[in-house]
């Protein structure tokens, strides 16, 4: 395991060993001492050229757990406002001695290129790039799916076991939404049927070649498929121009009725189901605040989950010798 | 490779995979000693907590813990647990990553007396881990430590307070333990190191010499 770029790379070994060590991860943070000194030594870089501040943050205390030193890099207010390069920062963060990059970026491929570029030897995390991909969260996202539908609530005996027949739907602005990707990607990987429920205008051009079904209409997706986990996603407002929803729907009012989980539509999906979101909520938009508060909502537990996920990724990016895999049977050189 | 069934003519001595040095019956008696002796230490066991160390400790702990019961009737056989040293070892960056195991405590270890429960006691080093993990976990009274086999070689000033047989060995040599929970039979054989061979055995990953094998290596 080299890098974690992209859920589309991950086989679903791969996948079931990041949400074993996670699990693992977890119960160590059950504890009065949460520090574990696995990573004591490396360094961790956060370079963050979007703003961020939950997963940074995640990834900060996850880094921190494992003693691994750890050095914040945004680009508002550092070398990057003045014009550097994406290359020269990495070469910077080369000749720092970085052990790993964890990086988030407005460009989507922009971790693919710090990683392949030959420009440092360190093991990059995509922390979110453009509208491509987050796999971290989408494997929190699994993990939280596994906890809840297959361990009843707990890890025990979760373990070695995939996503196989649960159905997740996911709900809302599809199009700007790299937490959609990436969970569409590993959630069918790991053997999980998944919907994705927006407005035409939400959905991207070729969705049809993902390997998901596409809906138009949240209250027959919740009839038809029932769901057993539903994923609201946020309105990245930010990303459309002009109004409340720019050109992609007429009002906020609008959105809400025909997209918006409420309480109305959490009382009529199956009694099991959890509610996702993978925050910031816009709260009134997307989501009703009866339905994030409810006891039905993992989303703080999807927060807590997120640092369990990110220790596994750095312990099994950073923790071994890649360079003696392959004189040892059963283990992998990249994800 | 799974450990080879014994062939028939193939009992104690030579086999194709080495010598034979305890069979069932041998690791019987030595846990049974242990138990007793763990007891006699303790004045009992009312405050002991068996820790076993993967993979190879953990049924050892819980075999040990159903001798405890029967010395002791009072003893809880749920005063058994694990603790998975990984993520404390002083070796991680010199081989590909390992998976973490499970750690389980039961209970409270705060002013107990935990026994740590491991196959083979070599450099010292797994117990080191061990020692590091549990003092995240709490803080015991006391802390002791049986070995099924000591195979000597130590790197660190380490003692096991039981062991079940003190097997002098040449570090070229690798210490197989075979449980019937993880291997199907109960056997511990010595063999020649061979580069390259198979990784089932005692030790959880091999192929690595003279330090491989055994407890230096899981």
């Amino acid at each position: 395991m080299r890098h974690l770029l992209s859920t589309a790379d991950l086989a679903k070994d791969d996948a079931i060993l990041l949400l074993d060590t996670a699990a693992q991860m977890a119960a160590t943070q059950a504890r009065e001492m949460k520090k574990l000194p696995t990573l004591r030594g490396r360094t961790v870089v956060n370079l963050f050229y979007e703003d961020s501040t939950r997963t940074r943050i995640s990834f900060e205390t996850a880094a921190k757990r494992l003693s691994a030193d750890v050095i914040n890099f945004s680009a508002k207010g550092s070398s990057v406002s003045k014009g550097e390069s994406l290359k020269d920062t990495a070469l910077t963060l080369h000749a720092m001695g970085a052990d790993a990059v964890v990086v988030r970026h407005q460009a989507s491929g922009a971790p693919h290129m710090l990683a392949h570029a030959g420009w440092l030897d360190a093991a990059v995390l995509n922390a979110g790039d453009g509208m491509h991909q987050h796999p971290t969260q989408a494997l929190l996202d699994a993990f939280t799916i596994r906890r809840h539908l297959v361990g009843g609530g707990s890890d025990a005996g979760t373990e070695g076991t995939d996503l196989a027949g649960l159905r997740v739907a996911i709900v809302g602005d599809v199009l700007h939404s790299r937490v959609a990707r990436s969970n569409v990607r590993l959630l069918h990987t790991l053997g999980a049927r998944v919907t994705l429920v927006a407005p035409p205008t939400l959905l991207p051009v070729g969705v049809e070649t993902w390997p998901c079904e596409v809906s138009y209409h949240l209250d027959e997706t919740i009839e038809r498929a029932k769901p057993d986990a539903v994923m609201m996603l946020r309105v990245q407002r930010e990303r459309m121009s002009g109004g409340a929803g720019g050109a992609f729907f007429p009002s906020a009012q609008e959105y809400s009725r025909k997209f918006g989980l409420g309480s109305r539509r959490l009382a009529r999906l199956p009694g099991h189901a959890i509610v996702m979101h993978p925050g910031p909520m816009n709260r009134g938009l997307e989501i009703s605040a009866d339905a994030a508060d409810h006891a039905r909502s993992v989303i703080v537990e999807q927060v807590a989950n997120g640092i369990a996920v990110r220790m596994a990724a750095l312990y099994l990016l950073l923790a071994g010798n890649d360079a003696g895999a392959g004189s040892v049977p059963n283990e992998r050189t990249s994800l | 490779m799974s450990p080879s069934i014994a062939l028939p003519g193939n009992g104690p001595g030579e086999s194709p995979r080495g010598t034979t040095v305890l069979e069932a019956p041998d690791i019987a008696r030595a846990l049974t000693r242990i138990a007793h002796e763990i007891t006699e230490r303790n004045k009992g066991a009312a405050d002991v907590v068996l820790l076993g160390i993967p993979t190879r400790g953990v049924p050892l702990a819980r075999r040990l813990a159903g001798r405890l019961a029967e010395i002791e009737p009072t003893y809880d056989t749920g005063a058994v647990g694990e603790l998975d040293v990984t993520m404390y070892r002083d070796d991680l960056r010199r081989h590909p990553t390992r998976a973490v195991g499970a750690t389980r405590i039961p209970g409270s270890v705060d002013g107990r007396t935990v026994v740590l429960v491991d196959d083979v006691l070599f450099s010292g080093r797994t117990i080191r881990a061990a020692l590091d993990a549990l003092n995240d976990v709490g803080r015991p009274r006391a802390v002791q430590l049986a070995a099924l086999v000591d195979r000597g070689h130590r790197e660190l000033p380490i003692r096991a307070d039981y062991v079940g047989k003190n097997l002098p060995t040449s570090r070229s040599e690798r210490i197989s333990v075979h449980l019937t929970e993880t291997d199907g039979e109960d056997s511990v054989t010595i063999s020649e190191y061979v580069a390259g061979a198979g990784s089932a055995d005692g030790g959880d990953v091999a192929g690595r010499p003279p330090a491989g094998g055994e407890e230096g290596a899981r």
